[in-house]
């Protein structure tokens, strides 16, 4: 009985997952076509622009000449809640349907800004990134379906907004965004919106926006607070008048480091699409000489008056003047100490023979060598998941805590009986294999040099050793 | 901002003169994104000597948490809501909003 309930449970386990990656690929070529269809339906509309006087449809050329306003019955109709909108109405909507936005980054701000803009009608949306969508990214990146993991964020954003409004045309820049194509790119947009999540990016789209004299739509969360302000409009200051120096990178914290409530980059990408939409249909005051603070904990929102335009400012300042071409050739990497690229840091501090691999380890617990495990992670990460036996001894306590290590190590000599002469080892785990290189040089300058660290972290614990080893 | 200068110190006139009957002014600080993490808080009370600016009280905080030192280059800096330069003289009762920059996303 119970075997014959196994088996049925099996093939029934084997024929939805075969019956799912089905529907995945199908759903994945209706899209594509969707896509394809799409693109030719644009390109048609394009041949028989409704602005430009010489329509060749007869429908159109009537509503043009009947209103005076460019908008098609169609567009009457989708767009109506705005024409009904007093202060913003044909106008508003107008203006919307012949401006062009560019939205640096594809993620947890950029997913509501495209959604919004492409809904409201922006005439053309351009979308940068050069991620790809990842499981961890879907908590805050609305934007993205489950069954585009693994796909462009480009991609899987387009065809999300297309699916909102097929009347726009939305352009894929499936490229990260440097100096060699930022000016490219961004001169054929009204607006930029950045939504990216580095401090060189920044600087870059900023100094960008300048050259170009574009108006930037800046935000920011991390944790539980966001950030918003309109950047080199109207005569208002520019990234580089409030910050001309960079942070330090120990002050530099990214979402996949320090985390994030998903709804908050939600919250400060809305307040993006908005202040954009302002811009490009000219209604009410946008956001420029002024940050917004959201702060999600307290649900307090504070908006601070900026300083004016720096004189001295590098970028916007009277005498800065700055070209096409020293854009080009700025390093924005060095400028800031920290990569443009998403791709975490990967430290090399220690000699190989102060290092073992997450293999080598494993084979030490199977064969039952003396050792004492040290995770240098924050309590809160340890909380997560952790190896079993390890202490947990967050890196910034390391120093005060060094008796705990040395008396754990005496405990586990005494306990396995470890020969005299010979000691436990002492090994160093952290989540990606940077926090435990600097502990273990900590623990060598303070005596214990037989510290190791375990190269690559709980990371390639989990993709080498034990694949079912939670990773976050 | 030079204007918003003036108007501060001429306002500071009237407090500097209440404050040289108490010789010091209590003023809230606000903490923003890092300034948060390293110091723990949202927000605290800080007692200065009357007169002092908004630079005399980063000091006070600095030396309260030295880790603040690493954002003191990369920083906004309002008092009341809006942006002063370090030299502005606080008054009694003032916000001064210590403001890093977010780069998340
Ligand atoms: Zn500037």
């Amino acid at each position: 009985m119970e075997s014959n309930g196994n088996e049925e449970l099996s093939r029934i386990i084997d024929e939805l997952k075969s019956l799912k990656t089905e529907k995945s690929n199908i759903e994945h070529r209706i899209s594509a076509l969707e896509a394809q269809l799409r693109k030719i339906k644009v390109k048609k509309d394009d041949e028989m622009p409704n602005s430009n006087g010489s329509c060749t449809s007869t429908v159109k050329s009537f509503v043009d000449s009947s209103f005076g306003h460019g908008l098609s019955p169609n567009m009457i109709y989708r767009y109506s809640r705005h024409l009904l909108l007093p202060s913003f109405g044909v106008q508003g909507q107008s203006n919307l349907v012949k401006s062009s936005i560019l939205v640096v980054g594809a993620g947890g701000l950029g997913a509501p800004a495209l959604l919004y803009l492409a809904a409201c009608g922006v005439g053309r949306l351009g979308i940068v990134d050069h991620d790809i969508v990842e499981l961890n990214n879907l908590h805050r990146q609305i934007i993205h379906t489950e069954a585009y993991i693994g796909w462009s964020k480009v991609e899987s954003a387009a065809a999300a907004c297309r699916s909102v409004n097929s009347t726009i045309q939305i352009v894929e820049h499936k490229e990260a965004f440097r100096t060699s194509n930022a000016l490219e790119i961004m001169s054929k947009y009204d607006i930029v919106v950045d939504a990216t999540d580095n401090v060189p990016s920044r600087y870059m789209i900023n100094d960008c926006c300048v050259v170009l004299g574009k108006p930037l739509v800046s935000g920011a969360a991390l944790g539980m607070e966001g950030q918003l302000t309109v950047y080199n409009y109207n005569g208002g200051p520019c990234y580089r008048c409030l910050f001309p120096v960079p942070p330090p990178t120990t002050a530099c914290q990214r979402c996949s480091d320090s985390g994030v409530l998903g709804v908050v980059p939600g919250v400060i990408g809305c307040l993006q699409a908005l202040e954009a939409i302002k811009i490009a249909s000219v209604i009410g005051e946008p956001l420029s000489g002024r940050m917004l603070l959201f702060d999600a904990l307290s649900a307090r929102i504070r908006i601070v008056k900026l300083r004016e335009r720096s004189s001295q400012c590098k970028a916007c300042g009277e005498n800065a003047a700055l070209t096409q071409q020293q854009f080009q050739n700025f390093d924005y990497e060095k400028f800031t100490q920290s990569p443009l690229s998403t791709s975490p840091l990967k430290l090399n501090l220690l000699t190989p023979t102060a290092r073992i691999s997450s293999k080598e380890y494993s084979e030490k617990v199977a064969g039952r060598e003396a050792h004492i495990l040290v995770d240098v992670r924050p309590t809160h990460h340890y909380k997560i998941v952790s190896l079993p036996n390890s202490m947990n001894i967050p890196l910034p306590t390391l120093e005060d805590r060094l008796p705990e290590i040395s008396s754990a190590l005496k405990k586990e000599e005494e306990r396995r009986g470890v020969n005299t002469g010979s000691s436990a080892c002492l090994y160093v785990i952290c989540r990606r294999g940077n926090d435990s290189q600097r502990a273990v040089e900590c623990l060598h300058k303070m005596g214990l040099t037989s510290a190791k660290d375990i190269i690559g972290g709980l990371e390639t614990w989990a993709h080498d050793v034990d694949p079912n080893f939670p990773t976050y | 901002m030079d204007a918003i200068g003036t108007e501060n110190t001429s306002k500071n006139v009237d407090s500097t003169h209440e404050g040289n009957e108490n010789t010091s002014v209590e003023i809230k600080v606000l903490f923003f994104a890092r300034a948060r993490d390293v110091t723990g808080l949202t927000d605290m009370p800080l007692v200065v000597a009357s007169g002092s600016t908004a630079e005399n009280c980063l000091y006070e905080l600095m030396s309260k948490f030295p880790s603040l030192k690493e954002i003191s280059n990369c920083m906004v800096l309002a008092l009341n809501e809006e942006y002063i330069s370090e030299s502005t003289i606080v008054k009694n009762g003032d916000e001064l909003a210590i403001i890093p920059p977010i780069s998340g996303g």
